[in-house]
C-alpha cells in the first residue's frame, strides 16, 4: 500500500539516499506497519478534538532580557568544517 | 567482581542485610553516608571498578575520576547511570547513533544537573536504542546489550543499558527517557522497578528529542524507594523547557504497607490474548495479592487503547522526522564526504549515520505528515490520542490505579524480532497508552517466568506520582521479588 | 478584432524584524554586524537536546501590529513548524504560524490584510566562492547571528492593482510599521522584506490567474520595477496562447531580467506540523490593552485628520503623516503659533522650504530651527511683515544659526519695504529703465521683468513682488 515511487519520494523528502536493497525492504516494511495503521481509520472520529498540546500550560514566555551567547570557539568546535569563522557547506546553487 | 558477581548481589539472598556498595540499595547507601559507616570515596571506587569491568555493552562511557560528592548533599554522592540520550557538557553524547559518533555538548541536561546538584555524580553514560527508538537495545550503533538474566536475550529498550546496568549491579540506580515505554519495558524485562512520570513534570531540556510530546525522562531503580528518591530530585518546572510543568506535590518516600480501600481496574483490552501464559500467571498471582492487602480488583474498560500502538507510530514517528531533520552534517556530527554538491552532503550524511530502525520511523514519520496524507494520518493520530486520555480519564473515576503486564513476553531473544519491524512495535501494546494519555505509569517486578522476570505495570491520573508510588511500594513488599529471585538461583 | 485587456492582480508578502532585545526563543542580543558566529547559543544553533521559549515581547509586538492593521486577535493562537532542508535553517525546520496566526482579517488603507503572524528569522548564507557571485561560488559560509531574529509576516490580501499602487501601499505600511516603534523597518538593512505575488486576468473577470512569487526585491523602486517587469512577462506570455507556470521568481535589477528560483518539481512541501515543544499563545485582556495603548496616532489616521481637520491638500498631509519627525514638527509650530498661524501656510513652508533647506532625509527637530521660530516667520510672511522671498534668507539664517525670525530681519534689514518707500523705487526704476516701460506699453509682457529685477536688487528682496508688479501697473 505504499509503492516504490512513493517511497522514493518521501526519502527525498527527508533527505535519505537508500541503496536498491534498502527501497525494496523499506517498501514492504512501511506497506506493513501502515497496514496496521490503517487501523484508526475505522473510528468514528468527527467529534474529536485533535490533541496538539498535552500540557494545559499556557503563554509561557521569557522576558525579553539578553543572556550570555556562546564564544564562538565553542559554537564551531563540533563543527565537521569550518575555517573558524563559519559553518563552511557547498553552496546551494552550486 | 564479575558482573555475575554483582548481580548476585542485587538479586541474591543477604542474610545478614547488606554489607558491600554494590548490595544497597541507593537509599540504603544515602542512610549509610549519613551514619557514616560509608563514604562517597568508597561508593564510588566500588562502583567505578565494576563499571570497568562491565560485560554487558552497557556502558558507552564512563568517568575516569571521582568528582568528589559531598556527603551533606541529598543524594549524599550516591552515582548515577545516565542514558546516552542526554547532553552531558564535555562527554560524548551521542543517543548511540553513527550521526553523533563524538558530539560533545556544551551544556548539560537539566535533568542531570539537578541530579548532579543533588549529590548523584555521573558514573557512566548508557547504550540504548539509537535515538531511543527501539524495544530491544538491538538498535544500537555500538551494540547490543546482554540482558543479565540471560545473556541471549535482549534486556528490552529503549533504556536497555541503564536497565541492564542497575539489575546487574554495575551502577545504583540509572535514569532512562520513556516514549512509548522505554523505561518501563526494560525495567520489566531486567527485574527492576522503572518510573514514567506525568508529561511535563521533568524538564526535557537537553534530552535530545525523539518524540516530543511522549519524550520524559525518569529512573530506573532497584525499588520504589529509590524511584521515589530519585524522581524527588528529577521534577520541577524549568524556564529552558516550555511545556514544563512541574509537580504541584513534593514527591514523597513511600511508605504504604496495605491497600485497604483502594481500587485496582484492570483493562481487558490490555490483559487479553497477546499475553504470553508465564507472564499471565505472574499478573494473576498480583491481581490476588492486591485483594490480599485489602485492595479490590475490577475491570475496567479502556475502550480505544486497541488502538493505541497505530496512534503512537504516527505520532511518534512524524515528530521524530521533524527533530532528527537537524542531523544534516553541517555544525555538529558526522558528515559525509560526499559528492561535494550541497544535496549529496545532506543524503548521504544521514543515509551513512542513521541505522535501519532510525530511517524507517523517518520515512514513515515523513509519509504521515506529507502532502495529502496529514489528516489520515497525523490529524486523525491525535484525535485518537484524545479518546484515549478520556478513556483514562473515566477510568479514574472508577478506579484509583490501574494495572496491567509491563510487557506481553518476558525477555526475548536477541535476534528473535529483528527482521519483523511490526512484531517489535507491538512489544509496547501495553505501555503505549499511558504514554499517549501523559499520566504516570511504574513497572515493578512481578514474579518470574521459566526463570526471566515479568513486570506489573501500575497507572494512576496525571500528577499521582505519590499516589503510585505509594501502591507500587506495598505491592512490592508484599510480592517480594528479592526472595523468589534469590530462591531461583 | 479588440485584444483582451488583462488586470493585474497583486499580493503582498512582508517579513519585518522586530526591534526586540533578544531572539524569538533563545536569549541571545539581536546582531547588528557582530562579527559572525558571535551570537548564537545552544537553541539557535539547534543543537540536540535544546528547546525555544517564546520571547514576550515579540507577542506584544505582534499584538500591536495585529491591531495597528485593524486586525482580529485570535483568542488563541498556536506554533508549527514548518519542515524544509537549507543550511541556514539550523533546526531543518522553521518555527512559525500556520492555520491559527496571531491575527487576521485586517485592512491598511485600500488593502485588506490576510493574516499577520509570528516566526523566527534563518541564519544567513555567506557565499565564500573566489569571485563571491552567487552561481559561481563552491562553498558557502554559515552566519547563525541572525538566525532566529523575531519576524512577523504579514500577507496582504490580492487586492493591488498595479504597480505603483503596489509600492505606495508598501510606503503606507512602512511608515505605519515605524511609527510603532517595533522594527526599524530599513530595506537595505533587511529589516524590511516584500515578496510579491502577482497575477493576471481578463479585465472584468472575478476568477483568479496562475499567479506568480516575486522574491528579494529591497527597495521601493525595484519592487516596481519588479513587478511591472513580471505583469508585462505575463501578459506577453498570455497573448501568445501560453499558461503561466506557477513558481517562484527572481528579478535581477541590473538587467531587469526575471528568472526562476524554484521549479515546480522542487516546489516544497512543508509537513507542517504543531509544534509540540511550545504552548499556545492566548492573548489576555492585560496583553491586549497593553499593546492598544502602545499604539500611537498612526498614518493614515494623521493624514486623514490633517486633510479633515485641517484643511491640507493630500500630498503635504501625506509627507506629514508618513514622516513621523516632520508632522511632529509641524504640529509643534502650529502649537507654538497659537492660532495666528494658518495650517495650510505652515504646511508649505514646513514640506517645501524647510525640507529644502534641511536637506533631505533630516529630522527637523535636530536643526536649530524650533518650532516657535518657523511659525514666527510663517505669521510674518502672511502678514506681509516680509516678503516670501526674504522670508527665505531669514530661513537659512535659522537654518545655520538658530534665533528669532523678528530678530534677524531687523538686524538685516530684511523688513519688508513700506508702500511710501518702495512706490519711489518703483518709479527711480520705470524712469531708468525707460524703454522697457515703453516695451511693456506697446504690449511686450516679458519687458516688465527687467524693471522688475532692478527693483528687487535694489530692495534686496524685501519687496513682495506682487505688490511691486501692482505699483508698476499703476503707473503705466
Amino acid at each position: 500500500m505504499i509503492d516504490r515511487d512513493q517511497v522514493l519520494h518521501v526519502a527525498r523528502l527527508a533527505r535519505l539516499r537508500l541503496t536498491d536493497a534498502e527501497v525494496e525492504a523499506m517498501t514492504g516494511e512501511l506497506s506493513t506497519i501502515l497496514d496496521h495503521i490503517e487501523k484508526i481509520g475505522e473510528l468514528d472520529l468527527d467529534d474529536v478534538a485533535p490533541t496538539s498540546h498535552v500540557v494545559a500550560l499556557e503563554n509561557v514566555l521569557r522576558a525579553d532580557e539578553p543572556r550570555p551567547s556562546l564564544p564562538r570557539d565553542v559554537a564551531l568546535s563540533q563543527a565537521p568544517d569550518s575555517d573558524g569563522v563559519g559553518f563552511r557547506v557547498p553552496s546551494p546553487g552550486a | 567482581m564479575s558482573t555475575a558477581d554483582s548481580f548476585a548481589a542485587v538479586f541474591g539472598s543477604r542474610p545478614n542485610g547488606p554489607t558491600r556498595p554494590v548490595e544497597h540499595t541507593a537509599a540504603e547507601l544515602v542512610a549509610a553516608v549519613r551514619a557514616g559507616t560509608l563514604s562517597p570515596a568508597e561508593i564510588w571506587a566500588e562502583y567505578a571498578a565494576l563499571a570497568a569491568d562491565d560485560d554487558l555493552n552497557a556502558y558507552l562511557w564512563r568517568a575516569e575520576t571521582d568528582p568528589g560528592a559531598d556527603p551533606a548533599a541529598p543524594l549524599a554522592g550516591v552515582p548515577v547511570a545516565v542514558k546516552d540520550l542526554f547532553c552531558t557538557e564535555g562527554v560524548p553524547s551521542a543517543a548511540a547513533s553513527r550521526i553523533l559518533e563524538g558530539y560533545l555538548p556544551p551544556y548539560t541536561a537539566t535533568v542531570v544537573q539537578r541530579l548532579l546538584d543533588a549529590g548523584a555524580p555521573m558514573l557512566a553514560k548508557t547504550n540504548m536504542d539509537e535515538f531511543a527508538m527501539g524495544s530491544s537495545n538491538e538498535n544500537s550503533a555500538f551494540g547490543p546489550v546482554a540482558n543479565p538474566w540471560d545473556r541471549t536475550r535482549v534486556p528490552g529498550g529503549s533504556s536497555g543499558g541503564s536497565a541492564a546496568a542497575v539489575a546487574a549491579g554495575l551502577a545504583p540506580w540509572a535514569i532512562g527517557t520513556d516514549t512509548g515505554g522505554s523505561i518501563r519495558q526494560p525495567a520489566a524485562l531486567c527485574g527492576i522497578v522503572g518510573l514514567k512520570p506525568t508529561y511535563g513534570t521533568v524538564s526535557r531540556y537537553g534530552m535530545i528529542a525523539f518524540a516530543s510530546s511522549l519524550d520524559q525522562a525518569g529512573p530506573l531503580t532497584r525499588d520504589v524507594t529509590d524511584a521515589a528518591l530519585a524522581l524527588r530530585h528529577m521534577v520541577g518546572r524549568d524556564v529552558c523547557d516550555s511545556t514544563s510543568t512541574g509537580h504541584p506535590e513534593e514527591i514523597a518516600l513511600p511508605t504504604a504497607e496495605r491497600l485497604d480501600g483502594l481500587r485496582f481496574g484492570v483493562p481487558p483490552e490490555l490483559t487479553g490474548d497477546g499475553v504470553e501464559p508465564g507472564v499471565r500467571a505472574v499478573f494473576e498471582a498480583t491481581l490476588a495479592r492486591i485483594e490480599e492487602l485489602g485492595g479490590t480488583v475490577t475491570e475496567v474498560s479502556l475502550p480505544h487503547s486497541g488502538h493505541a500502538i497505530s496512534a503512537y507510530y504516527v505520532l511518534a514517528p512524524a515528530e521524530a522526522s521533524a527533530n532528527l531533520a537537524r542531523f544534516d552534517g553541517v555544525r555538529y556530527g558526522r558528515r559525509a564526504d560526499g559528492d561535494g554538491d550541497l544535496l549529496s552532503l545532506y543524503e548521504q550524511t544521514r543515509e551513512e549515520g542513521f541505522g535501519p530502525e532510525v530511517k524507517r520511523r523517518i520515512m514513515l514519520g515523513t509519509y504521515a505528515l506529507s502532502s495529502g496524507y496529514y489528516d489520515a494520518y497525523y490529524g486523525r493520530a491525535q484525535r485518537v490520542r484524545t479518546k484515549i486520555a478520556e478513556d483514562f480519564k473515566a477510568a479514574f473515576e472508577q478506579v484509583d490505579a490501574i494495572v496491567t503486564p509491563t510487557s506481553p513476553t518476558v525477555a526475548f531473544a536477541l535476534g528473535e524480532r529483528t527482521a519483523d519491524p511490526l512484531a517489535m512495535y507491538l512489544s509496547d501494546v501495553l505501555t503505549v497508552p499511558m504514554s499517549l494519555a501523559g499520566i504516570p505509569a511504574i513497572s515493578i517486578p512481578g514474579g518470574l517466568a521459566g526463570g526471566l522476570p515479568v513486570g506489573i505495570q501500575l497507572a494512576g491520573p496525571a500528577f499521582a506520582e505519590n499516589r503510585v508510588l505509594d501502591v507500587a511500594h506495598a505491592l512490592e513488599q508484599a510480592i517480594d521479588f528479592r526472595a523468589e529471585a534469590a530462591a531461583h538461583g | 478584432m479588440a485584444e483582451t485587456a488583462y488586470e493585474p492582480v497583486i499580493g503582498l508578502e512582508i517579513h519585518v524584524q522586530l526591534k526586540t532585545r533578544t531572539k524569538m526563543f533563545c536569549g541571545c542580543a539581536l546582531s547588528f554586524g557582530e562579527e559572525p558566529n558571535t551570537r548564537t547559543c545552544p537553541v539557535c544553533l539547534g543543537l540536540p537536546g535544546t528547546l525555544p521559549v517564546v520571547n514576550a515581547q515579540a507577542v506584544q509586538f505582534g499584538l500591536e501590529i495585529g491591531l495597528a492593521l485593524g486586525c482580529e486577535l485570535a483568542p488563541r493562537s498556536i506554533f508549527h513548524r514548518k519542515n524544509y532542508f537549507y543550511p541556514d535553517l539550523p533546526k531543518g525546520y522553521q518555527v512559525s504560524q500556520y492555520d491559527i496566526p496571531l491575527a487576521r482579517d485586517g485592512r491598511l488603507g485600500e488593502v485588506r490584510i490576510h493574516r499577520v503572524h509570528l516566526e523566527e528569522d534563518a541564519a544567513k548564507l555567506v557565499h565564500a566562492g573566489a569571485s563571491g557571485r552567487i552561481h559561481s561560488a563552491e562553498a558557502s559560509d554559515v552566519d547563525f547571528n541572525r538566525g532566529g531574529t523575531p519576524l512577523v509576516e504579514i500577507v496582504s490580501e490580492p487586492d493591488l492593482r498595479d504597480a505603483a499602487s503596489a509600492a505606495e501601499w508598501l510606503r503606507l505600511l512602512r511608515a505605519t510599521l515605524r511609527r510603532l516603534g517595533v522594527s526599524d523597518v530599513n530595506m537595505e538593512e533587511g529589516s524590511l522584506r516584500c515578496d510579491a505575488n502577482v497575477s493576471l486576468r481578463p479585465a472584468g473577470s472575478d476568477t483568479l490567474g496562475v499567479k506568480t512569487e516575486l522574491k528579494n526585491m529591497n527597495s521601493f523602486r525595484f519592487i516596481e520595477r519588479g513587478i511591472d517587469a513580471e505583469i508585462a512577462r505575463q501578459e506577453a506570455i498570455l497573448r501568445a496562447g501560453g499558461r503561466i507556470e506557477q513558481e517562484t521568481l527572481h528579478y535581477d535589477v541590473r538587467s531587469g531580467a526575471i528568472s526562476s528560483l524554484r521549479s515546480k518539481e522542487e516546489a516544497h512541501d512543508y509537513r507542517y506540523l504543531p509544534e509540540p515543544d511550545l504552548v499556545p499563545v492566548v492573548p489576555t485582556a492585560e496583553m491586549v490593552e497593553r499593546a492598544r495603548a502602545a499604539i500611537p496616532e498612526l498614518p493614515a489616521d494623521r493624514a486623514a485628520r490633517f486633510t479633515d481637520q485641517l484643511g491640507l491638500a493630500e500630498g503635504q498631509a501625506r509627507l506629514l503623516a508618513f514622516r513621523t519627525e516632520v508632522g511632529d514638527f509641524f504640529e509643534a509650530a502650529l502649537a507654538a503659533g497659537d492660532g495666528a498661524v494658518a495650517a495650510p501656510a505652515l504646511a508649505n513652508w514646513t514640506c517645501n522650504e524647510l525640507l529644502a533647506a534641511l536637506g533631505e532625509g533630516a529630522d527637523p527637530a535636530e536643526s536649530k530651527v524650533t518650532p516657535a521660530a518657523l511659525a514666527a516667520l510663517v505669521r510674518m510672511v502672511a502678514a506681509k511683515e516680509v516678503s516670501s522671498s526674504a522670508g527665505k534668507e531669514v530661513l537659512a539664517k535659522l537654518v545655520a544659526d538658530g534665533g528669532e525670525p523678528a530678530a534677524i530681519v531687523a538686524e538685516a534689514g530684511l523688513g519688508r519695504a513700506d508702500e511710501g518707500e518702495l512706490a519711489a523705487i518703483v518709479e527711480r526704476a520705470m524712469a531708468d529703465q525707460a524703454d522697457a516701460v515703453a516695451k511693456v506699453r506697446a504690449g511686450n509682457e516679458k519687458a516688465i521683468g527687467a524693471i522688475i529685477g532692478a527693483i528687487m536688487r535694489e530692495t534686496k528682496g524685501r519687496a513682495d513682488g506682487g505688490e511691486v508688479q501692482r505699483l508698476i501697473r499703476e503707473r503705466l
